[in-house]
């Protein structure tokens, strides 16, 4: 087996020091970090995605597979930078106000991450102005929303509300989440994207990048 | 008869079926509690409503009332920036549900989870999880609470911690342990893996006197969790379904199991061998009432 399928392997078995060990072996084989990351690292966490959506594994699984994930990105992160390698996007992620449940945010997180973006997590209870003030600091190309809570449902529409107002629409796109929220809702509040789950979450965050 | 009224173990090992309450989120959002607030602070603001909600169920014919004390563990509190004020929440919150009780039903704490994740999944040490529990359940006992309710757990393991911290504060009052599963291909697991064959036993070996499911689900998959728990444990099995899975229906939340559907769904409950039946979210005083029915026509006739 070549190195990277088998850092994707010790990644799904969450073994983080393997998964630094064997990527700081493929550096020293001099192979391009951008593949490091893709076939190795991202292809293990995209399995991990697969099965926990299909409830093969549960969470302890993705959260210890995602600690792999990072002890392999740190190292890869300084020579993806020197390669000229530029972010995938940049993404304003957070609970929105009045939820404090942040699992499934932090599952799209680090989905994200795995898939090169640059990921600010603005944490759980956060208010309308500050997505939208954290993403024209940042530069940020998207606002990723999500809540457990059917009472929080509306801020999501006040943040795609308040980027009209602003007139950051088609700036700052904004995609949202989470288990009460369905596509149907995210077209009725005029957000650009729903999604699922995490691995859904990249593959609608590329097309919406790709559309910009 | 001994003029001594029984426990709630003593009840069930004579064979009897109690109901237990129905939701209070629910009903605390339709009285004006804001999307985000600390349902727990009302205990300090608004007691007559916590009050008014705890008699209707009482009224509804429910033998065991819940404390307003789901999120009121000191580290729950923080998230809130509230944990100053553990004591008095949890204290008020006993108060109050005696008060509604009035001596007619049972004083139950309830203990939800602590919203962290133990480590190494998370950040959360599980001897500060312990303690936070522990503080809780002293302050519970000493305010006169008759029973625990450790609830909506997704993680054994802080289960097991809850019902530990529950027995060591006070060995002889019975503690409840219910989880909250999901339904996979495979079986129903929680979402950090654990089905009901483990939770039952973990529970058990923790020291839970009775063991079952709560929230996340409407009351037909229930029906199924609870034959899971009858085959695997000897203890007494509690069931609190939700009135199904909530929908949005012009931005509300509906949960859509009305009073006579949960209520003949709970003779199948009954009949699965459940000792305690209550309700989640989404759940009313008339589910109660229409479950109480329920119970009382399952007795054989005298």
């Amino acid at each position: 087996m070549d190195i990277l399928s088998r850092i994707a392997q010790e990644l799904e078995a969450g073994e983080d020091e393997r998964v630094a060990e064997l990527t700081r072996e493929a550096i020293a084989q001099n192979l391009a970090p951008k593949e490091i990351l893709d076939r190795g690292l991202l292809a293990g966490m995209n399995v991990v995605g697969e099965k926990f959506r299909a409830h093969e594994v549960f969470l302890p699984d993705v959260l210890l597979a995602a600690k792999a994930m990072y002890a392999g990105l740190d190292l890869l992160k300084p020579l993806l930078i020197r390669d000229g390698v530029p972010p995938a996007g940049k993404i304003i992620l957070g609970t929105v106000q009045g939820d404090l449940h942040d699992i499934g945010k932090n599952l799209v997180g680090i989905m994200l991450k795995g898939a090169g973006f640059e990921v600010i997590d603005l944490g759980h209870d956060v208010p309308p102005a500050r997505f939208i003030d954290a993403a024209t600091e940042n530069g940020a190309d998207l606002i990723g929303m999500s809540t457990l809570l059917t009472t929080t449902m509306p801020v999501m529409r006040q943040v795609v509300a308040m980027i009209e107002e602003r007139g950051l629409r088609g700036k700052i796109r904004t995609i949202v989440g989470g288990a009460p929220v369905t596509a149907e809702y995210a077209r009725e509040i005029g957000a650009d994207a729903y999604s699922f789950d995490g691995s859904h979450a990249v593959e609608r965050v590329k097309r919406l990048m790709a559309e910009a | 008869m001994t003029a001594e009224p029984r426990g709630i173990l003593e009840r069930i090992a004579a064979g009897e079926t109690l109901v237990g309450d129905g939701a209070l989120g629910s009903l605390l959002l339709a009285r004006g509690l804001a999307p985000g607030e600390c349902p727990e602070s009302w205990n300090l603001s608004r007691p007559e409503v916590i009050e008014e909600i705890a008699s209707l169920y009482r009224e509804a014919g429910a033998d065991i009332l819940q404390t307003n004390t789901f999120g009121a563990s000191p580290m729950k509190l923080a998230r809130h920036g509230l944990a100053e004020r553990t004591e008095e929440i949890n204290r008020l919150a006993v108060e109050i549900a005696r008060r509604a009780a009035a001596g007619r039903a049972f004083v139950c704490a309830s203990c939800g989870p602590s919203a962290r994740l133990l480590k190494p999944y998370g950040d959360a040490d599980p001897q500060e999880v312990l303690e936070s529990f522990e503080r809780q359940a002293r302050i519970l006992i000493e305010a006169g609470v008759q029973a625990f309710c450790v609830e909506t757990m997704t993680d054994l393991a802080e289960a097991v911690l809850a019902v530990k911290a529950a027995k060591s504060v006070s060995p002889s009052t019975p503690v409840m342990a219910t989880m909250t599963f999901d339904r996979t291909p495979r079986g129903f697991f929680t979402i950090m893996g654990n089905d009901v064959p483990s939770s039952a036993a973990g529970l058990a070996d923790a020291g839970a006197d009775i063991v079952g499911s709560n929230c996340g689900n409407g009351i037909e998959n229930m029906v199924e969790i609870a034959r899971e728990f009858r085959r695997s444990t000897r203890l007494p099995v509690l069931i609190q379904s939700n009135a199904g899975l909530p929908e949005i229906v012009a931005g509300q939340a509906v949960y859509s199991e009305t009073p006579e559907f949960m209520a003949g769904k709970a003779r199948d409950l009954i009949e699965a061998g459940v000792s305690i039946i209550g309700g989640c979210c989404g759940t009313t005083p008339e589910h109660v009432r229409a479950m109480r029915r329920a119970v009382d026509a399952s007795l054989p006739a005298a």
